[in-house]
């Protein structure tokens, strides 16, 4: 190749270290943040390299003491956004393959009503409904339960489309020769068309479970006890109180705890991701 | 479509009833509700309210802090936008030329995806914070008056950078797979036809690539819509005197903050039409991607 | 083992679309019966009718004297192999043979005998653990031949299973297919549109057009008594040379003196061009007719050559099969003839053999 030539390459890794560096820098910045002492903190600038209070401040964090936020501690916190981000993955994923298997495998009368009565959903995002979407959950008594938090947040059709898409690629020879086998629509689904979509289903999942980690609005809305608090929400709070206040130091390490499952999900499972995004969202 | 398909009667609906259930319970019956509370007024007291047609929408589009906020949501887009689209193409470039490192710089490049935005907000806030942030203290160590508290300006561009900053990922992504697909001949082509470097990349290159490009546009301008309420509320709250308060946060605002459902509603409503003229102008591209192959 | 039966079934498409008009057709037990015809005469259609895949307007379906209209593919006792086999990709080759019988719940044991007798049979023991996407064209054929075989059914339904092979495979998989249902003498259907695999592989060949029975028969008899136009241009190849007869008869042909006053306007002749002799030598035979042709191209397949020629006044091109290596020049007038024993007559309105 002709770029391969000259300096266009020792170039095009100086920009990428510089865009690594700003692009990561945010995060590192929180990670040396979470281990220096609150008076570091408050004296800027802040030294390029962790400090020396990692094991206090995570210790504190994670075990109690002031780390509990809002009465709260922190493991319960992330046990909340778990769930949730859990159960909006899962919830969608099992909702999506169903109605997209009956509306790719089966022909019936209102077929494509249907259809269009999910997707239409599909960009309309929570946050343009969020006051009557917060009013039916008080009419449901969903405030405050995890229910609460999930089942609006699962309502698109960006999950269902994509499983579409998929099955209708499916040859129909497939489907032919499981019926010769004595295959019925459900072992169908079971034997061969999940197994066949397993590659879709975990780039869906890590893209929602990414989604549900990381809402925002939503759970501050529906959830009123400090209990029900996301990781996050529980982390905006913090900072909430005047400045002076604010316990930077335990903020950095709550923000690092509340980064970093996250990031784990994206990175350790970076293959999938990247092709479900970059195929799906097309 | 499959033409093989499995005779029953029964079990497709009960295959389409979960998600036709939620589907129903929490968007079509909110959505009806906002468009019915859009044409109600409740009494200051929240005890009665009437039918009023369409005030709410004329009293919404009159108001100069509306029209404020949606010049305040488009700058704040279309920046973003910008921005996040021409960093993660200079980085796609980038990483097209290298050819070891690529999945390193990869895997280090897509941690923002999964910030949340509010913690990302809280992060920028965190280093630009006039009171003890690293870099409020250098730029005001550089003689800059440097306070996004107080100036909207700076508050703007403070919540600019953080969202387009969190979008670069996902951008990069989506350039790198683009740029990828681009049959190598064509460039080669270029080159034997005596095109520069840079040339090359502007007239061969970047139209081919224009579609993403495209495409990146509808999603950033929704997610810069939409997904950036976190960012705001927890760098600026809308502030200040309403410098940062986009469409989404305005909705928040007056509907859970000052209590006018009415106003609240038609705003949902507004909102609502915006995203389905998004949606309808990226089908139409979504449609054309098809002739392209 | 059944026999099948067809009886006036018909399919008709949403839309009024009327791909199969009536179709009766009996299949005895073990036969090997070949649907030919060309794509769009219905011949898929019929199968995936017999198949349970497609639904049958009207009329019925028997498999062993069992009327199987209202069954489930599943149920009715049959195994089909598909054109571009339909294995399932996720599964080993052995998960795809046992995957029918599992679901019928068969006794473990019994399903390991039968995947081991087929893959066997076929050759594709070593091939037992392997998976769809990591074997040849012809394995994948194989294996689907295999997922009918563990079956043992009443009958199998081949959709052109050849044809997404390469020239060489698709003779010897042509053989191999003959010589298992010789052996299992399972009754057979099988779809193509090639009418060379047509030949060589029924008991008994079914030439279908526009969505009805053109001819039933065994090979030789569909080719040496076509029973229409349209299976006489069909089966062979080059195709049969035809001679639409006008109120004059025809240009550049000279029919004998008794056949003449037979044959007269409104009837088409035919004549194969392995029956066509070139007359260089010897005077034509007093049977004889006797065409007079400007040569316009010669193919040349190596045992023999096909002299392609024009009647005059712009009739019919026809061809003459000769021995050898042909070297005449496009343009050279020639004298060709044939012996009117081999003719065929033909309707020309009804298209119907006389």
């Amino acid at each position: 190749m002709i770029e391969r030539r000259g300096i266009g390459r020792p170039v095009a890794h100086l920009v990428l270290v510089l865009g690594v560096f700003v692009v990561a820098f945010p995060i590192y910045y929180t990670f040396i943040a979470s281990t220096q002492s609150l008076t570091t903190i408050l004296r800027p600038p802040l030294p390029l390299t962790p400090g020396g209070e990692f094991a206090a401040n995570y210790g504190e964090a994670i075990f109690g003491g002031i780390g509990r936020i809002g009465g709260v501690d922190v493991l319960t916190l992330l046990f909340n956004t778990l769930v949730m981000a859990l159960g909006i993955a899962l919830g969608k994923i099992f909702i999506s393959i169903l109605s997209a298997f009956a509306i790719v495998f089966f022909r019936f009368p209102l077929r494509m009503a249907f259809f269009w009565l999910i997707f239409v959903t599909l960009m309309l995002p929570v946050e343009v409904r969020i006051l009557p979407t917060y009013k039916v959950m008080v009419d449901l008594g969903l405030i405050d339960t995890y229910a609460g938090l999930i089942l609006p947040l699962i309502a698109s059709a960006t999950a269902t489309l994509l499983f579409r898409q998929f099955f209708m690629t499916i040859p129909s020879e497939l489907v032919e020769a499981a019926r010769i086998d004595g295959a019925g629509p459900l072992r169908f689904l079971r034997d061969i068309l999940i197994p066949l979509s397993r590659t879709n289903i975990a780039a869906l999942f890590v893209i929602l479970f990414i989604y549900g980690w990381t809402q925002y609005l939503w759970p501050l809305l529906v959830t009123n006890d400090n209990q029900m608090n996301t990781i996050v929400i529980a982390l905006r709070k913090m900072v909430s109180f005047a400045d002076a206040d604010t316990p930077w130091h335990m903020v950095m390490v709550t923000a690092i705890l509340a980064i970093l499952p996250p990031v784990l999900v994206v990175v350790l499972m970076q293959r999938w991701f990247v092709r479900g995004l970059v195929e799906s969202e097309k | 479509m499959p033409k093989a398909v499995f005779p029953n009667r029964f079990l497709p609906y009960l295959l389409l009833a979960p998600q036709v259930a939620i589907t129903l319970v929490f968007f079509y019956w909110p959505a009806s509700q906002a468009l019915y509370q859009s044409t109600l007024k409740e009494d200051p007291f929240g005890l009665k309210s009437k039918f009023v047609g369409l005030a709410n929408f004329a009293a919404v589009l009159g108001d100069p802090d509306y029209l404020h906020s949606v010049r305040v949501t488009v700058v704040f887009s279309v920046s973003t936008a910008v921005l996040a689209l021409a960093l993660a193409l200079f980085l796609a470039t980038a990483a097209e030329k290298v050819v070891r490192g690529k999945a390193f710089y990869r895997t280090l490049l897509i941690w923002p995806y999964a910030v949340a935005p509010a913690v990302a907000g809280l992060l920028w806030l965190f280093m630009f914070n006039p009171a003890m942030g690293t870099f409020a203290y250098l730029l005001r160590d550089a003689g800059y008056r440097w306070n996004p508290l107080l100036d909207g300006d700076q508050a703007m561009v403070l919540v600019v950078v953080a969202a387009a900053w969190k979008q670069i990922s996902y951008n990069f992504l989506f350039f790198v797979a683009a740029l990828q697909s681009i049959p190598r001949s064509l460039i080669e082509a270029a080159a034997i036809d005596g095109a520069s470097s840079t040339k090359r990349f502007w007239t061969i290159v970047f139209p081919l690539i224009a579609p993403t490009t495209f495409f990146l546009l509808v999603v950033n301008t929704v997610y810069a819509f939409f997904d950036t309420f976190g960012i705001i509320d927890a760098v600026t709250g809308g502030g200040p005197a309403q410098a940062t308060q986009t469409l989404v946060y305005k909705v928040y605002n007056d509907g859970f903050v000052n209590l006018d459902l009415g106003g609240s509603a038609a705003q949902s409503v507004i909102l609502m039409a915006i995203v389905i003229a998004l949606t309808a102008v990226q089908f139409r591209y979504v449609e054309r991607r098809v002739h392209y192959g | 083992m059944a026999k099948i039966e067809l009886n006036e079934v018909r399919k008709v498409y949403p839309g009024n679309v009327e791909a199969v008009k009536g179709v009766s057709l009996s299949i005895e037990d073990g036969a090997f019966v070949v649907l030919v015809g060309p794509s769009g005469c219905g011949k898929s259609t019929l199968l995936r009718m017999v198949a349970g895949l497609e639904s049958i307007t009207s009329g019925t379906v028997a498999i062993g004297e069992r009327v199987v209209n209202a069954l489930e593919p599943a149920e009715r006792d049959i195994a089909m192999v598909f054109q571009n086999y339909a294995l399932y990709p996720h599964m080993s080759v052995r998960r795809n043979l046992e995957y029918g019988l599992r679901n019928r719940k068969m006794a473990a044991d019994e399903i390991a005998r039968r995947v081991d007798e087929a893959a066997k049979m076929l050759e594709i023991a070593a091939l037992l653990d392997r998976r769809p996407g990591q074997l040849s064209g012809g394995q994948r054929q194989r294996v689907a031949m295999g997922r009918a075989l563990v079956r043992e059914p009443a009958a199998f339904l081949f959709d052109e299973p050849l044809s997404n092979l390469d020239a060489k495979l698709r003779v010897q998989m042509r053989a191999e297919i003959r010589r298992l249902q010789r052996r299992l003498k399972t009754t057979s259907l099988y779809v193509t549109h090639d009418q060379l695999e047509a030949m060589t592989l029924a008991d008994k060949l079914v030439v279908l057009n526009g969505g009805r029975i053109e001819q039933a028969g065994s090979p030789m008899e569909v080719y040496e008594r076509p029973a229409s136009l349209f299976v006489a241009t069909f089966i062979g190849s080059p195709a049969m040379n035809l001679l639409p007869l006008g109120a004059g008869g025809l240009a550049g042909l000279t029919l004998p003196a008794g056949a003449a006053s037979a044959a007269g306007a409104g009837e088409t002749l035919g004549i194969r061009p392995e029956h066509m002799r070139l007359v260089e030598d010897g005077a034509p035979q007093p049977q004889d007719m006797v065409f007079d042709l400007t040569v316009s191209g010669v193919e040349v397949v190596g045992a023999e050559s096909f002299i392609y020629g024009t009647l005059p006044e712009g009739g019919p091109e026809v061809a003459v099969r000769v021995p050898g290596y042909s070297h005449v020049e496009p343009g050279t007038r020639l004298v060709a003839a044939a012996d009117t024993a081999n003719l065929h007559r033909f309707d020309q309105k009804t298209g119907h053999r006389l």
